[in-house]
């Protein structure tokens, strides 16, 4: 069966949101930034689904990367620094909306 | 350590890697001399491939620009390879700062840097890194002036990241293997810059 891939939703510039959710197991969006709102700097590519990896399945369909930055003041109340200091992280689609 | 001679029993780790080893060898998944060779690549991949890159990229526009685009691509024409795993190279401009950090686990470009130092895996760095990036870096004794923005990357998924240093002044006319000497391991995770001695 050949690999399938989701398309992509997001476009690089555009304004994006992490879901504020806690499922349970492996999961590769760290605590800190869900709920938090970004741009998309570059999607990334198509990768396999890391929380389907992890139980051993297939990881498809392939889940569309981004790298989303954000804001350090919009991430972190009373972030000291430059105004624009930004984190980047890489986020996939299904986290984003 | 001195080597006293004296007989160690293994610890946990080590008994549970012999343990492993040598059931996949008994069971002929693989032989003795593919774990030898596994270990012996992992050995010879240091820092001075990721100083290569930067030193090359330095030296040659059209790489850089490659090497941004493109970074897997780029190391793969120096015939670096790195599987699987994408490469983004990061630009440090006179603007703008990179620092590298993994907080989910240890996420490195071992490809180019090899084994992570102990601090990078460390809560201590993991956790401050994204939160207070410029404590952190003054740690490291690097200072950067309010101006300057900083962007940290936070390698959580399936990317690995290389910061590409500015070229220091007064380095005008070197050759690569003098510029990849001044290219440390922690330049190119984001907690120094190149210094000329």
């Amino acid at each position: 069966m050949a690999a399938s891939e989701l398309s992509a939703r997001f476009r690089p510039g555009e304004r994006v949101r992490v879901r504020k959710v806690y499922p349970l197991g492996h999961i590769r969006t760290p605590f800190y930034i869900r709920g938090r709102s970004g741009v998309v700097e570059r999607l990334c590519g198509a990768f396999g689904n890391p929380e389907e990896l992890a139980q051993m399945r297939s990881g498809e369909p392939k889940q569309p990367l981004y790298r989303v930055r954000f804001l350090q003041t919009e991430v972190w109340p009373g972030y000291r620094g430059n105004p624009e200091d930004a984190l980047e992280v890489e986020i996939f689609q299904h986290w984003l909306e | 350590m001195k080597e006293t001679g004296k007989y160690q029993p293994y610890n946990y780790f080590q008994l549970m890697e012999v343990s492993l080893r040598e059931l996949l060898v008994e069971k002929g998944i693989v032989t003795e001399a593919q774990v030898a060779a596994t270990v012996e690549d992992m050995r010879n991949r240091t820092p001075e491939r990721g100083a290569r890159v930067v030193a090359h990229a330095w030296s040659d526009p059209e790489f850089k620009r490659k090497l941004l685009a493109d970074g897997t691509r780029a190391c793969e024409e120096l015939g670096l390879d790195v599987p699987a795993l994408r490469l983004v190279a990061v630009e440090n401009t006179p603007a703008v700062h990179n620092m590298i950090v993994c907080t989910l686990c240890s996420c490195y470009p071992r490809m180019l840097l090899g084994i992570p130092p102990d601090w990078y895996k460390s809560r201590n760095y993991r956790s401050r890194a994204v939160r207070e990036p410029r404590a952190v870096l003054a740690e490291f004794g690097l200072d950067l002036p309010d101006e300057m923005k900083i962007r940290v990357h936070d390698s959580t998924a399936d990317m690995r990241y290389l910061v590409l240093p500015m070229r220091p002044a007064g380095t005008e006319g070197w050759s690569e293997q003098q510029l990849a000497a001044i290219v440390s391991r922690d330049c190119m995770i984001g907690v120094a810059v190149p210094r000329i001695a």
